[in-house]
């Protein structure tokens, strides 16, 4: 009976070096969105090739897209802009790009170098769409299903598996409803 | 010389960042109390009041904004948690996913508490008792009384 004690400040050392072991793999910087489920915050903005033409959230309506928010000055974006480019050329799915606080000079010079992978980006010049659709850390994708619906945000850049493990699964579902 | 360099690349950002100050001190105050409680989520360990980073500056204009407009402060902090979570409020609030976050510490309290009442006890009891039984006494008593160099025979 008393060794059964001596065994307990064993148990929870144990008990915490796994949980201390799980906290490793997690990355503290993927927060989980609000605003998963909610519909998509109503912007209508810019386009980066015409700035007199809008596109609004309700245009693509209707239909399953994704928005990816990148900036021609943001690392992460072109590291995953290859797969964008890449992905795009499937035509899987309409990709909107929201380009977060960014020169319009610096980013379509950017596209012009290293290819074009939305249907349209929109400048989001201040900010202020970034911060209705909670971004902290560029780059960030959501998929938005035909009901104008948030179902998935990626945080950090894409890559080759998540779009084949996560997203391109989510956005077939999304589709065949 | 690089002090100075430094005062002049700063003080333009410096200026920028005061000028609201005096438009409105008690608009200000409200400013720096509401965004003192709320993370920023570019420099985690930083409230939105403290860091420099680009996005708390937005947050902190944004926040400015909805002062100004007449917001309350906790319709202002409903805007922040329903775009970023409740991850951005320092106190996050009660509800059933962060019960341990809020019990926990004061339950651990209790059982360490238990454990230090429980182990002080029987130590008392151990001390009052007499060290040795009635027959342990007898025993150590016939022991000591007995001659050593009788017994080697």
């Amino acid at each position: 009976m008393k060794k059964a004690w001596v065994l307990i400040p064993l148990a929870v050392f144990v008990a915490m070096l796994v949980f201390l072991g799980v906290g490793l793999k997690l990355d503290p910087r993927e927060v989980p969105s609000p605003l998963i489920d909610k519909p998509v915050p109503t912007f209508s903005l810019q386009t980066l090739d015409e700035p007199s033409r809008l596109l609004s959230s309700a245009d693509m309506r209707g239909q399953v897209w994704l928005l990816n928010v990148w900036a021609s000055w943001c690392g992460g974006c072109r590291e995953e802009h290859p797969t964008l480019v890449e992905f795009a050329q499937t035509r899987a799915v309409p990709i909107v790009g929201l380009n977060y606080k960014d020169q319009p000079d610096d980013a379509r010079r950017w596209l012009g170098r290293l290819g074009n992978p939305y249907i349209a980006s929109v400048s989001d010049l201040d900010g202020r769409t970034g911060i209705e659709f909670g971004v902290y850390g560029v780059p960030e994708t959501f998929v938005i299903d035909k009901a104008g619906v948030i179902r998935h945000k990626q945080i950090g850049p894409i890559t080759p598996d998540i779009l084949r493990d996560t997203i391109l699964p989510l956005v077939k579902k999304l589709n065949a409803v | 010389m690089l002090p100075f360099l430094f005062a002049v690349l700063l003080a333009p950002a410096f200026a920028k960042e005061a000028a609201p100050v005096a438009a409105d001190p008690v608009a200000e105050a409200r400013l720096m109390q509401l965004s003192s409680e709320l993370r920023c989520l570019v420099c985690q360990n930083q409230t939105i009041a403290d860091s420099n980073a680009e996005l708390a500056v937005d947050l902190r204009n944004e926040i400015r904004e909805k002062i100004q407009a007449g917001m309350s402060d906790a319709e202002i902090k409903d805007f922040m948690v329903a775009r970023y979570g409740d991850f951005v409020l320092y106190r996050p609030p009660v509800k059933n996913t962060t019960l341990v976050l809020w019990i926990g510490p004061f339950l651990l309290l209790a059982v360490g508490g238990g454990i230090l009442v429980f182990n002080l006890k029987q130590r008392r009891q151990r001390a009052a008792d007499p060290a040795l039984s009635h027959d342990e006494a007898a025993l150590a008593e016939s022991l000591l009384h007995t001659d050593p160099t009788k017994e080697t025979t």
